[in-house]
């Protein structure tokens, strides 16, 4: 009690000034929400311009932000929906546990130009003849490159609560609503806030991909930010190029502040950690939202009434009440109906692609595996690259808390700009420099994944205890030594971590490095990402379905076959918490 | 005697699979709660002392066997439990109210009643004040305090806690004992019986109106008996050591008759003892040869190199499943033996205490050999194979169908530290591979 009385004072003192104006805020907010929602729903059903005209006015730029950011959201909101029920599902159904997770893997590995054809084919046939049919492909095409990891994140969560969290929940005849509020998604939360961000970056990444593509030899164009840059770069616009990634870093920077900050902050209270941290990350904003009379009334009079009201509803539903026993047949029979149907299904998809693919010349085959074999010398180089300057760089920050302090949020911010808005940009560069496709195409793949591999490097570096590195210094270890037994093994875990997401992110990036249309001229080189997106842009179906399970053939094994035992050598021999 | 609230009819448990394969963890066992009692369940880790309790909860079920609640199937009744547990098990994200009203939301309860009913169980546990903190604000004690709260809140029927104050240090785990007995006696809690899941033998004879203990692999109940000792009791009193000694004996007697119940009151006989035939694969008792040389120094130190077992634990401030391990190891290895609940250095121990570093190792490595199955298989194989390695898996695989998976583990984590120290054979973690560290230029003359 005296807890909160106090807690009520210090808010009444503190903020005395600020209530009204944050009223004001966020009124104008709800406002702002009302007006755009109108706005969207007018935009959405009328008829579909597929073709939009794309203005180069540093004007337009707010409104194509917003275009820009609904898309966004709309595909975040979806994605996130999706991960949790299919990691929830995947999580506590045996039987299809195996299955999901596998196909989770194959998924991940696929890039977004191979779904293309297909979403776009769907969306346009689903909502004919408006412009939603256009923005829901364009939606879709984000939400199959933000939501994997996500579910993949919940799924992993459900599956590490504490046994004895879950004993309590049972015991004390949790319904599955209750147990879900109270235990599974606040277990999940930190796991979730992080991953959204990943995703959401990978999201902006191929923003610029879904704007603006080619489809049944069709121009397709939707106002936004991707489009907006493309359209500069098509014409050699440089005062629009660089207003247009102005604009783009500044929502991202501003994002940054009002989303992501604060939901960390918030989330900090989800650790599950039995003592306090010195350090609770903080945000300002966090302070304000919650101190806001009118969001304070609107928890007290309608969410906290309303969660309430259902919780009750589902009371006395304990989740380990015993089902009502199915007859015997029934239980034999159904696992086998649904095996079957789904056999059925897969069979029918191989022969008809076995079928789409056996009708390709030979020398398609050949081709691709050259393509292959160039992209993924391209990823390795610029895999080896990142490591040149990000371990060294990663270990002088890690080692100085003062360096830390300056270099992590630019970091930060440069990391944040997705390398495909760059693109055209650099692209035009480094051809007036003389240089060819093929350099562009391995700067780009360094740019778009050479931060998870510095992120992890600092962190690895921090992890480091000082006992070591005294032992180093009062050994007099010399330089060579010095890395060779306590720095290199130390960050060992965490560079394996960065290098598994940079390789990753290199092979989605191949698909934008290595092909590029700019005005009426088409840049491209020999690799498996072009092949993906000529493929997508001619909409040659057997050729994309090729070069896509080649890709997700070549991602899955070199996940399997190296990172995999990279990881359990980091996890077991170089493992510093013992 | 009254009705019985919990009655397990042959309940059994074994992990992996229902037929020949499985392991059993706890062999049938007939058990009952009375109303009025708190009963103490007593054995060392690994016993399946823990499975037991979530079985009669109800919430894990029974390989075979039954249990039932007023005499119909705990399923069918969904039975008004609680449990406090070792680890506390709340919500760091809720706040120690809201903690306590969650199991009373899950029943429906309104927000009002919630309120009432969370500020006074809260008041009775010693916590007022401190409604609107989050648990990691709180101390140990406090937390398992929240966790007394959240458990009483729903007023169960019988109380279970898993070694409830086991994480907690030696004071406040006292403190918090005597407040539990104080409201267990003045009968400020309408629950009707309280069942505790123990290690600590003084813990169990300070609470526990009746106590059984649990001999392991499998699991099975040793002895059952009453403490007839007036509360409250005391530690230094001759009838409550006669009690501790009474169960350091039968716990240090594996195999044999269970020993006389101390006191001339009516006890039960041991229920099942000896009945169950114990699996036979012999089981490395989880210890360091450091700690096995540590303990065989004391004991040697002694008059006539023998010392009591509980002693030994008290002087130390050792957990019983912390001296039980070693003095099973000593045992297994030809160093020690148990009589009467008192440790007695064998010569072997005594040369093995006496000799040099080296000297210690080759006499270790010979005991090893000769008394210990695992190892000798490890060694024999290695030594057959032409590259003196071996997957891991290989003798996990044989440990499985002996052991539950976690055990199994620990088995292969001892047999490695003892291989090591014996320099019979070594582990690469890597690869996961156990192999015979060949000399320098060997490798040619055991390809021949």
């Amino acid at each position: 009690m005296m807890q909160r009385l106090r807690t009520f004072a210090q808010s009444t003192a503190n903020v005395r000034t600020w209530p009204l104006l944050v009223d004001l805020a966020v009124f104008a907010g709800v406002v702002g929400i009302f007006y755009a929602l109108s706005f969207v729903g007018h935009y959405w059903f009328a008829a579909a311009v597929p073709e939009a005209y794309i203005s180069r006015s540093p004007r337009a730029l707010p409104m194509y932000a917003f275009y820009s950011l609904v898309r966004m959201g709309v595909a975040y909101t979806c994605s996130l929906l999706f991960a949790l029920a299919y990691g929830y599902i995947a999580a506590y159904n045996k039987r299809a546990e195996v299955m999901m997770i596998a196909v989770l893997d194959v998924l991940q590995s696929i890039p977004v130009l191979s779904f293309l054809p297909g979403v776009m084919l769907a969306t346009i046939a689903i909502v004919p003849g408006r412009q939603l049919g256009l923005e829901l492909g364009s939606i879709l095409l984000i939400f199959t490159a933000q939501v994997w990891n996500m579910a993949f994140s919940f799924y992993s969560s459900l599956k590490a609560i504490p046994r004895e969290l879950r004993e309590a929940s049972s015991i004390y005849r949790f319904s599955r609503w209750q147990r879900f509020f109270q235990l599974e998604l606040p277990f999940s939360a930190i796991g979730l806030v992080w991953n959204s961000m990943v995703s959401v970056a990978g999201g902006w990444f191929t923003l610029m991909l879904c704007e603006m593509f080619v489809f049944h030899n069709h121009d397709f164009r939707l106002p936004g930010l991707g489009s907006y840059l493309k359209t500069a770069a098509d014409n050699n616009d440089s005062r629009a190029m660089v207003w247009g990634i102005v604009a783009l870093i500044a929502v991202i920077v501003a994002l940054d502040q009002v989303v992501w900050r604060p939901l960390i902050a918030w989330s900090d209270k989800f650790k599950f950690e039995q003592t306090e941290a010195a350090v609770a990350p903080r945000s300002p904003m966090i302070k304000l939202i919650l101190d806001a009379t009118l969001l304070r009334v609107l928890r007290h009079r309608v969410t906290e009434p309303l969660e309430e009201k259902l919780v009750r509803h589902f009371a006395n539903h304990p989740v380990d009440r015993p089902e009502p026993v199915r007859s015997a047949r029934l239980k034999r029979v159904q696992p086998i109906v649904v095996l079957t149907l789904i056999g059925a299904v897969v069979i029918y998809a191989t022969v008809r692609t076995a079928m789409a693919l056996a009708s390709l010349p030979a020398p398609v085959y050949t081709y691709t595996f050259h393509a292959a074999a160039a992209t993924l010398l391209r990823v390795i180089v610029s895999l080896v690259l990142a490591v040149a300057w990000c371990v060294p760089a990663g270990v002088a920050i890690g080692f100085n808390p003062r360096l830390a302090r300056i270099a992590q949020p630019l970091a930060q911010v440069a990391a944040s700009v997705p390398a495909t808005a760059l693109f055209p940009v650099i692209l035009l560069l480094i051809i007036r420099a003389g240089g060819g496709v093929n350099t562009a195409a391995i700067v780009i793949m360094l740019l778009g994944t050479q931060w998870y591999i510095l992120f992890n490097v600092i962190a690895g570096a921090l992890a480091i205890p000082s006992d070591m590195r005294d032992v180093a210094t009062v050994f007099r270890f010399n330089r060579r030594e010095r890395w060779a037994t306590v720095i290199l093994p130390g960050i060992f875990p965490y560079l394996v971590t960065g290098l598994v997401t940079a390789s990753g992110g290199a092979w989605n990036a191949s698909i934008v490095a290595e092909y590029m249309k700019l005005g009426a001229q088409t840049y491209s080189t020999v690799g498996l990402g072009a092949q993906v997106s000529a493929a997508s842009n001619d909409s040659n179906g057997q050729i994309l379905l090729l070069s896509t399970i080649v890709m997700a053939a070549m991602v899955v094994g070199i996940n399997r076959l190296l990172w995999k035992p990279l990881f359990r050598l980091a996890e077991t021999r170089y493992r510093l918490d013992v | 005697m009254p009705e019985a609230i919990i009655q397990a009819v042959k309940v059994s448990k074994s992990y992996g699979e229902q037929d020949a394969a499985a392991v059993p963890v706890i062999a049938p066992t007939d058990l009952s709660v009375f109303p009025g009692q708190i009963v103490a369940l007593l054995g060392p880790s690994g016993c399946g002392k823990s499975s037991l309790l979530r079985m009669l909860t109800g919430l894990s079920t029974p390989t075979s066997g039954a249990v039932l609640w007023h005499g119909k199937p705990v399923a069918e009744c969904a039975p008004n439990v609680a449990i406090v547990f070792q680890s506390f098990a709340l919500f760091p994200w809720l706040t120690v109210s809201e903690n306590v009203e969650a199991p009373l939301k899950a029943r429906g309860v309104n927000a009002f009643e919630r309120r009432k009913r969370s500020i006074k169980i809260l008041d009775t546990v010693g916590l007022d004040g401190f409604e609107q903190a989050y648990p990691k604000e709180l101390s140990g004690g406090m937390k398992q305090r929240v966790g007394f709260a959240r458990a009483l809140v729903v007023e169960p029927e019988v109380l279970f806690m898993d070694e409830p104050f086991s994480a907690l240090d030696v004071l406040t785990a006292e403190n918090l004992r005597s407040e539990l007995l104080e409201l267990w006696d003045k009968k400020a809690i309408p629950t009707k019986a309280i069942f505790i899941v123990t290690h600590n033998i003084e813990e169990a004879v300070l609470l526990a109106d009746r106590i059984i203990v649990l001999g392991k692999h499998p699991g099975r109940i040793r002895t059952d008996f009453e403490v007839a000792l007036p509360r409250p009791r005391d530690r230094k009193g001759q009838e409550f050591t006669n009690y501790v000694d009474y169960i350091y004996k039968v716990l240090t007697s594996p195999g044999k008759a269970e020993p006389e119940v101390p006191l001339p009151h009516e006890a039960q006989q041991p229920a099942a003892a000896g009945a169950e035939k114990p699996s036979h694969y012999q089981m490395l008792a989880h210890a360091r040869p450091g700690g096995i040389a540590g303990l065989l120094e004391l004991i040697d130190e002694q008059p006539n190199g023998r010392e009591d077992i509980y002693r030994l634990a008290d002087e130390l401030s050792f957990e019983l499943d912390d001296l039980l391990p070693i003095v099973d190891a000593s045992h297994q290895l030809g160093f020690l033996t148990v009589e009467e609940g008192d440790a007695v250095i064998t010569a072997a121990g005594r040369e093995f205490v006496q000799a040099g570093i080296l000297q210690r190792k080759d006499l270790f490595h010979d005991s090893v050999l000769a008394n210990v199955t695992l190892i000798k298989q490890i060694t024999k194989t290695l030594e057959a194979k032409r590259d003196h390695s071996a997957p891991e898996e290989l003798f996990h695989d044989l440990l499985d169908e002996h052991f539950p998976e976690e055990e199994a583990s620990r088995q292969m984590e001892t047999a490695i530290s003892w291989g090591r120290y014996a320099e019979l054979f070594d582990y690469d973690a890597a690869r996961q591979r156990l192999f015979i560290p060949q000399p320098e230029g060997a490798v040619e003359n055991v390809a021949e």
